[in-house]
């Protein structure tokens, strides 16, 4: 039997706002325990919740990038449940009134038509602390410093078809969230995660029972998650059994997701309009003001690339990947003014040096700038492609600037085509009999053996020679 | 001393005829004597007030001194006090030491007011009677089997017996006015949003507000004064600036229109305070004002809105007392729901558990149109009522409460009852309006309180009304004999 997957993702992207959200705490990551949790945030008797204007801001600028409603009076509501890391025993979030409505991201696939994404809402909550249960001797430490960080929680709808669909997805709103300034995006620290939805149905028919996979916190597990879920809900079914609603964990250890708590055992989470805090009246100066300030967005750049570059779809797209990626790629482009080489480089030598380094781009030892002098040396003919990739590994050590390296180490491509032509004569009289084979050979095999010679004049010259050059002149003479 | 106004005291300090410290002493001196009938206070911070007297004197010597200078006051223990035990009437917080000031605390720190401690109330403010309190009921200075009100009863019964020269309160549904009504004092609840909330442990963050208890109305100014005004840190707090409430006292009430709701005046009310009530009217009219009969339809709904809106709200606030970080926890949990279960069932009591209880059934899945919002929609139709009633008169007057203070333990069985005791402040609560309660002639040696409902941040008006009948007339000058 056919089955079509239903996914529907819920991203919380944590907000890089200095404060909290609802108090002046700071949210940099990796402090020591409860030594950025205030007495609003450790919900001492009395305290008032204030809302932080950035957040407000930040949730506004995504909404305004996805083309959504902007809602112009929006409430805050609080959700009750005890846990020891949620210390008032309600989390403050948006139920009713988000501050962001309905929008739309485009999604591409490799060989596909773009496909639309519905983003149901976007609202604005605060995080919960963190319980740790190891170290503590059977008892658990409570860590408050990221109660109280603001998060944008992204709800799609349940347009996605595939697991990569929704990894697709998943790295678009990511990747606009980085575009904007508004979030990291990292992942490793929890600063943008994913849950899914996910759901099985005969084409076309009506939803089926939807499970909630958690703990997805790379692509690699939401893409594996959502395909083991999808055929683990298959068999079910085909075995007679139903799905029940649940939320599920993965585990990428046993790489098997397991029930966490079913719709039973679920809290009623009472949610309410938090009387300390009144609605958020958005006016639309700020929302103009937004508007005016908003970067140029991944798909905006992605077709300014190919328009004004000349680069191939894919090409665009992997340099626009990311912003920091895109703002390297482009000022490599303009100091080598040629757009073309630097897309090669960018996205060969260098992404290859760093995934070997296991190093981000922003370490890079080589920055745009150095890069893009260093190209100039290939336009300018200076440098062969070959000679180049000993210059980059050179200053990847940090041996200095193109030029340095090219003149401490006396690098510079030959062009002098008098120098050449005596290389050329000097390699053709030490070989007089592959000459002569050459000579005696029909065409299909000349090119062929044309590189043993280039190969001879190159190894004589140092590597110095201009590939195009040797080529024209051993043709001459052969 | 003790039967001179705030500013009389001032002076007298200022000019050096006694000193804060004295002063001070002699307060102390009186709660060690009466407090342990009264049970009035729940932490009486001798050495502390000591110090700070002492420091009101130099400054009052320096000529720098603020507007209490040298006063001593007492804080109702819903206000957190740094370094002092804030207990909101619960065995939950009777480990509590708030490692903060609340906002109304440090204006009168600010302002030179001495703190003599913390009086006793209902616990978490819920309560008509003081009897909830973990610490005990407070006794009614007029009459030790009765009660002295709630859930600002301690507050009310300290400047009644004079164990402070005045003391705030705070009032969600009449919980300053009702003791004040009881106590023969001066009590006011401001606008919403006029007194900052922040540091004020919450009961119904909705219908919360600290104000004055006060033997005047013209204490009851000063006092306003001090405590009002915009805090960045309360988001509800009015950015509305503070009116000169001493300055407006003495205006002419001329003209003025009262407007006399004929739900309050009804055949239920108790025929003898609705005579104390009618006196104090016609001494108005006297004055020059004018009554006119309003009429606000929705006054039967304003206590079973309450009783939605106000648990419900509780219910959220009071899940930060689990046990875990701060507060009564039990001995030895076995795991983490033995925790939360027995910590808050030990910890809270009976009437406290109550309101969680019917508050979270309020707000459960499928309850919450039928109940909350509900109560909601009803809340704008009682608002609506003042509004309309508003714009033909300037105030309305009428009782604070059905009855004079009933006997210990007399209600403590019917909840029901109990909540009928504030049918007529709880809605100007609901409208967030400022109410305010003076005595009126006493029945069978019990005060009796009038109640003035002014507009949204029309405390002046409420003050200047409530003045000029205190000078024309000295009900509340009475004092109890426990006092003498």
């Amino acid at each position: 039997m056919q089955w079509e997957t239903v996914i529907g993702l819920e991203i919380h992207a944590q907000l890089a706002t200095k404060s909290k959200i609802f108090s002046g705490a700071s949210t940099a990551y990796g402090a020591e325990p409860n030594s950025q949790a205030c007495s609003i945030d450790l919900a001492m008797p009395g305290v008032l919740p204030v809302l932080n204007r950035e957040a407000v801001r930040m949730a506004i600028t995504f909404g305004v990038a996805i083309n959504a409603e902007i809602g112009r009076r929006s409430v805050f509501a609080r959700k009750n449940y005890f846990y020891p890391d949620l210390p008032k025993g309600y989390q403050i979030s948006q139920f009713e009134l988000p501050i962001v409505g309905r929008g739309e991201v485009e999604i591409l696939l490799e060989d596909a038509e773009p496909k639309r994404i519905g983003v149901t809402r976007a609202h604005l909550e605060e995080d919960a602390g963190k319980s740790l249960h190891e170290d503590f001797h059977g008892m658990t430490g409570i860590d408050l410093n990221r109660a109280g960080t603001p998060l944008l929680e992204i709800v799609s709808e349940p347009d996605m078809r595939s697991a990569r669909e929704a990894v697709a997805y998943a790295r678009k709103i990511h990747q606009i969230v980085q575009y904007l300034g508004i979030c990291d995006g990292n992942m490793q620290e929890g600063s943008f995660r994913c849950d899914a939805n996910v759901s099985v149905r005969p084409p076309g028919g009506p939803l089926g029972t939807r499970a909630e996979l958690k703990n997805l916190n790379s692509f690699r597990f939401l893409e594996r998650a959502i395909n083991i879920e999808v055929e683990r809900q298959i068999d079910l079914i085909e075995g007679g059994g139903k799905v029940v609603q649940e939320t599920r964990l993965y585990d990428a250890d046993r790489d098997e997701t397991r029930a966490m708590r079913s719709k039973e055992e679920a809290n009623d989470y009472r949610y309410f309009p938090d009387p300390d805090l009144l609605p958020v009246e958005v006016e639309e100066g700020l929302i103009e003001a937004v508007r005016e300030a908003m970067p140029e967005l991944p798909d905006a750049r992605r077709e300014r690339f190919q328009r004004e570059f000349g680069l191939g779809a894919y090409d665009a797209s992997v340099l626009t990947a990311n912003r920091g990626l895109a703002d390297f790629f482009e000022q490599t482009a303009q100091v080598a003014g040629d757009a073309k080489l630097a897309a090669n480089w960018v996205m060969g030598e260098l992404s290859g040096a760093l995934n070997k380094a296991g190093l981000e781009l922003a370490e890079s030892p080589v920055t745009a700038d150095r890069l893009g002098e260093m190209l100039l040396r290939i336009v300018d003919k200076t440098l062969s492609g070959k000679i180049a990739k000993q210059v980059f590994e050179a200053m990847w050590l940090g041996e200095g600037s193109a030029d340095e390296i090219i003149e401490a180490r006396g690098l510079k491509q030959i062009t002098d085509s008098s120098a050449i032509e005596a290389v050329v004569d000097e390699v053709l009289a030490a070989n007089p009999e592959q000459v002569a084979n050459y000579r005696a050979a029909d065409d299909k095999k000349k090119p062929k053996m044309l590189g043993f010679f280039v190969g001879q004049v190159m190894k004589q010259s140092k590597g110095k020679a201009n590939p195009q050059q040797v080529n024209q002149l051993l043709l001459k003479k052969l | 001393m003790r039967s001179q106004s705030i500013s009389a005291l001032a002076q007298s300090l200022r000019a050096g005829e006694f000193s804060s410290v004295e002063l001070t002493r002699e307060y102390l001196d009186r709660i060690a004597a009466l407090n342990p009938q009264l049970n009035s206070y729940i932490t009486v911070c001798e050495e502390s007030a000591l110090q700070e007297a002492e420091l009101a004197d130099r400054r009052i010597r320096g000529g720098d001194a603020g507007l209490l200078a040298g006063i001593p006051i007492a804080h109702k223990d819903i206000f957190c006090s740094e370094g002092v035990r804030t207990s909101c009437g619960s065995r939950m917080l009777d480990n509590f030491i708030a490692p903060y000031d609340a906002h109304v605390v440090s204006r009168f720190r600010e302002a030179g007011a001495v703190m003599l401690g913390k009086t006793n109330m209902d616990e978490f403010a819920m309560g008509s009677s003081n009897e909830t309190s973990y610490y005990g009921a407070v006794r009614n200075p007029w009459h030790p089997e009765r009660v002295a009100g709630g859930s600002s009863g301690g507050s009310a019964a300290a400047v009644a017996a004079g164990l402070c020269v005045a003391a705030t309160g705070t009032d969600t549904g009449g919980s300053i006015r009702q003791p004040a009504a009881f106590c023969g004092i001066t009590g006011l609840k401001p606008t919403y949003g006029r007194v900052s909330r922040f540091g004020m442990i919450a009961f119904a963050s909705s219908l919360d507000q600290g104000g004055p208890m006060t033997r005047s109305a013209e204490d009851a100014a000063l006092m306003l004064e001090v405590m009002a005004g915009f805090d960045e840190r309360d988001s509800t707090s009015a950015e509305q600036p503070v009116a000169d409430y001493r300055a407006a006292l003495e205006q002419d009430l001329k003209g003025l229109r009262i407007g006399v709701p004929k739900e309050y005046m009804d055949a239920a009310l108790d025929e003898e305070i609705a005579a104390s009530v009618q006196l104090a009217l016609d001494e108005y009219v006297r004055l020059g004002a004018e009554l006119v009969e309003i009429s606000l339809p929705n006054t039967h709904l304003a206590v079973p809105t309450y009783y939605v809106v106000a648990p419900a709200e509780c219910s959220s606030n009071l899940s930060r007392f689990d046990g875990v970080r701060y507060g009564y926890r039990c001995r030895e949990p076995k795991d983490l729901e033995d925790l939360y279960k027995r910590s808050r069932g030990e910890g809270f009591g009976q009437e406290v558990k109550r309101r969680i209880m019917i508050g979270t059934y309020a707000l459960s899945a499928g309850y919450y149109d039928a109940y909350y919002l509900k109560a909601q929609k009803l809340r704008h139709r009682i608002s609506d009522d003042f509004r309309a009633a508003f714009e033909k008169v300037d105030l309305i007057m009428g009782p604070t409460a059905p009855s004079t203070a009933f006997g210990l333990g007399e209600k403590a069985d019917d909840p029901v009852n109990m909540y009928l005791c504030d049918i007529y402040t709880i809605a100007a609560n609901l409208a967030g309006l400022p109410g305010m309660s003076i005595p009126v002639r006493p029945v069978d040696g019990m005060p009796v309180g009038l109640q003035l409902i002014g507009n949204y941040f029309d405390e002046g008006r409420l003050l200047n009304a409530a003045h000029r009948l205190q000078q024309e007339s000295n009900w509340h000058l009475a004092t109890p004999v426990t006092s003498e």
